[in-house]
């Protein structure tokens, strides 16, 4: 187990690298950066500039940089944001843990409802059952997440029920933690049921597939043929046989979740990854553009590396392998 | 690979998809029909924006802030009926600039080949004609109008322009260097093959739609509208290149073992020669099935990137940068046809859908 597990997360940790060197090269590639933006200020010195390239490490070459970025990395600063003047970490943290609000339990709330609805789907074989699942869904995959994300805002505003974008409301400044924790939460709501929409359809489909190619195996008939009672055969039998496929799935659905996600937060205001992102590329604050791409995949890694914990309970297989 | 297996374990432990598959196959062609006719007519439709749309993408009409659609009428305030539509002259009521009302007396009607703006069409043809339209007091917002008074049908269709063909270049760019890279990698193996397929998994692994905002990120943001348009799909594609690989890279690794191949080997064939004539054909069904996977997908991120302020830029229109005046909060209350532009890739990607899906229906049942 902990040979199977220390092998994906160093497969993880290099992944990471990769993408770190990946991005660098990309960086230095770009014309311009955010001294050059500062060169428009017609106060500020051709000396300054020079200097504030200087200290900022901007005038040394790559692979110097490179450096002396995973240095401060691994003191836990991940570079420095130029537009803050601060390390990039104290930036990254409170957004990360803002997205991570909205992710996780938009990803918990689409595997419940999905697993259950998908399973008993794939259990009715009738002819309209499958037409309307298949229309659904389409229907469902076919709306761009941009449009999703709108309707939600527009229903905030058309109703006045829920709160208009943001995660905390401005009047609620002191405030015990059990009211803010209903405050957050009630913001989170309708953030929430956007990217549940945004997921539901693709895991609903491949949890009825899955689930169907099970049900037509020669020892789910032979199952059947005995009589067992119809919800036992396909929650105790038939979803644990197609379980592999989809735990796997809940990795990508990870994945899926965090780009739907960073359109939602921009939309929605909510305070996350994505409009600090956005707002990194316009002033080209490259540590934090960086960082953040890089708190992504990591998130994503996580995903998959509690895939891989959950498949290595599940399935005996690969306890037979490692 | 990993969504290879799958595939690869249904064909051994069980036959019967490829049968049922070959016995509904009376229904399938017309099915497959039906989506393929309806993207090459919105695709024709949309090249043809010029003569089709009423106004060009860029006139403005600053008395029609946010007008509503104009209604068409078959029957005046007298009660008679017209046999051609037409419309009634629309005036702004009030000064608060949000309020139209028609004004019964002046009418014009539905005119059929009327000149109009000038447009060229096909980047070859310079013409003014427009299909319909009406004459100049009067005016045919059949969408509405934006905030400057644009017509929203005629942005519609030139935004098509950029969204549609975005996606359908940036997925054929993406497909070509996952060929190229992914036919390597199979062919040669060993090194060469670990290093291309880690190289693929960093760009499959990291959430894609950030990677694709930080590449553009590190691309000057302003630019001229033609080289945003060049450079969003130069971006997506190259992001997007990791899939198509790890595809291409499965079918070689199979088919480099097949008895053709040896005989072809053995009289005598290069690798180049091998992958040009015997290996490459092979990969062109999945290849056809994955650009409709990739199409959709990369028409929603020039929509995204464009609605983020980071792909074409006004005046052009994307139905991404059309969409983002939406994001104020009067426009999305008041306007409902500002959000136009988000509805119109759903019946496009619901057809590519289908389509993707009668693809992979006909490969699994040929295998």
């Amino acid at each position: 187990m902990i040979r199977y597990l220390a092998r994906r997360a160093g497969h993880g940790a290099v992944m990471l690298l990769g993408v770190s060197i990946l991005l660098f090269v990309l960086l230095q590639a770009a014309p311009g950066d955010f001294i050059a933006d500062l060169k428009l200020n017609s106060q500020i010195s051709a000396e300054t500039l020079a200097g504030l390239r200087a200290e900022y490490g901007l005038d040394q070459p790559m692979p110097v940089r490179y450096w002396k970025w995973v240095e401060s990395s691994a003191k836990g600063d991940f570079g420095y944001s130029f537009a803050y003047n601060t390390p990039a970490s104290t930036l990254l943290w409170p957004r990360a843990r803002n997205t991570l609000l909205l992710t996780v339990p938009a990803v918990l709330i689409s595997w419940l409802i999905a697993l259950p609805l998908g399973v008993l789907i794939a259990g009715n074989k009738s002819h309209w059952m499958d037409r309307i699942f298949s229309g659904g869904t389409s229907t469902l995959l076919a709306l761009p997440d941009v449009l999703v994300a709108l309707l939600a805002l527009l229903i905030a505003l058309k109703t006045g029920l829920f709160p208009v974008g943001g995660m905390t409301s401005a009047s609620l400044d002191q405030q015990s933690t059990w009211q803010w924790l209903r405050d957050v939460s009630w913001h989170m709501v309708l953030p929430v049921a956007a990217l549940v929409l945004g997921l539901l359809a693709m895991i609903l489909r491949h949890v009825r597939s899955s689930v169907r190619e099970v049900l037509d195996s020669s020892y789910m008939r032979a199952a059947e043929g005995h009589g067992l009672p119809r919800l036992k055969l396909l929650f105790r039998y038939a979803l644990p046989a197609a379980a592999n496929p989809l735990i796997s799935l809940f990795g990508l659905s990870v994945a899926v979740l965090l780009s739907v996600s960073l359109l939602i937060e921009v939309v929605m205001g909510w305070p996350g990854i994505g409009p600090m992102l956005l707002e990194a590329i316009l002033s080209r604050d490259l540590f934090v553009v960086i960082g953040a791409v890089l708190l992504s995949t990591a998130f994503l890694i996580a995903g998959n590396l509690l895939a891989d914990i959950l498949l290595y309970v599940c399935d005996p297989r690969i306890r037979m392998q490692s | 690979m990993n969504f290879l297996k799958p595939r690869a374990e249904s064909r051994h432990s069980d036959p019967s998809p490829a049968k049922k598959a070959g016995s509904g196959f009376q229904g399938k062609p017309f099915r497959l029909a039906w989506a393929l006719w309806f993207l090459v007519a919105i695709h024709v439709v949309v090249l043809l924006a010029g003569f089709i749309a009423p106004y060009s993408f860029d006139t403005q009409d600053r008395l029609y802030p946010y007008a509503p659609p104009t209604h068409l009428h078959f029957v005046d305030c007298q009660g008679k009926f017209h046999l051609r539509p037409f419309v009634y002259v629309t005036k702004l009521a009030g000064d608060n600039l949000t309020e139209y009302t028609q004004d019964c007396s002046q009418t014009a009607r539905m005119e059929f080949f009327l000149r109009g703006d000038g447009y060229t069409l096909l980047g070859a043809f310079h013409s003014n004609l427009h299909l319909f339209g009406v004459e100049a007091p009067a005016s045919m917002f059949l969408l509405g109008t934006d905030g400057f008074g644009r017509d929203q049908l005629s942005r519609l269709l030139y935004g098509g322009q950029v969204s549609l063909f975005a996606g359908f270049i940036a997925a054929a760019l993406s497909v070509l260097a996952g060929l190229l890279l992914g036919a390597i990698a199979g062919m040669y193996g060993g090194r060469v093959d670990d290093v291309a397929m880690r190289f693929a998994e960093i760009f499959i692994t990291v959430p894609w739609f950030y990677l694709l905002i930080a590449v553009r990120a590190f691309l000057p943001l302003q630019i001229s509208p033609i080289t945003a348009f060049l450079l969003v799909i130069s971006v997506i594609g190259i992001v997007g290149w990791g899939r198509p690989a790890r595809l291409v890279r499965g079918v070689i690794l199979s088919a480099r073992e097949r008895n053709f191949v040896l005989a072809a080997r053995g009289f005598g064939a290069s690798n180049a020669y091998l992958l040009r004539r015997h290996l490459m054909p092979l990969t062109f069904r999945v290849l056809l099935t994955q650009m409709t996977v990739l199409i959709p997908q990369f028409i929603l991120a020039e929509v995204i990137v464009s609605f983020l302020g980071l792909g074409i830029g006004e005046p052009f229109p994307s139905w991404g940068n059309m969409l983002a005046s939406a994001q104020q909060y009067h426009v999305l209350v008041s306007y409902w046809w500002m959000l136009l532009p988000g509805l119109a890739p759903v019946p496009v990607f619901l057809a590519y859908h289908s389509l993707a899906e009668k693809l992979q229906e006909r490969i699994k049942s040929h295998i």
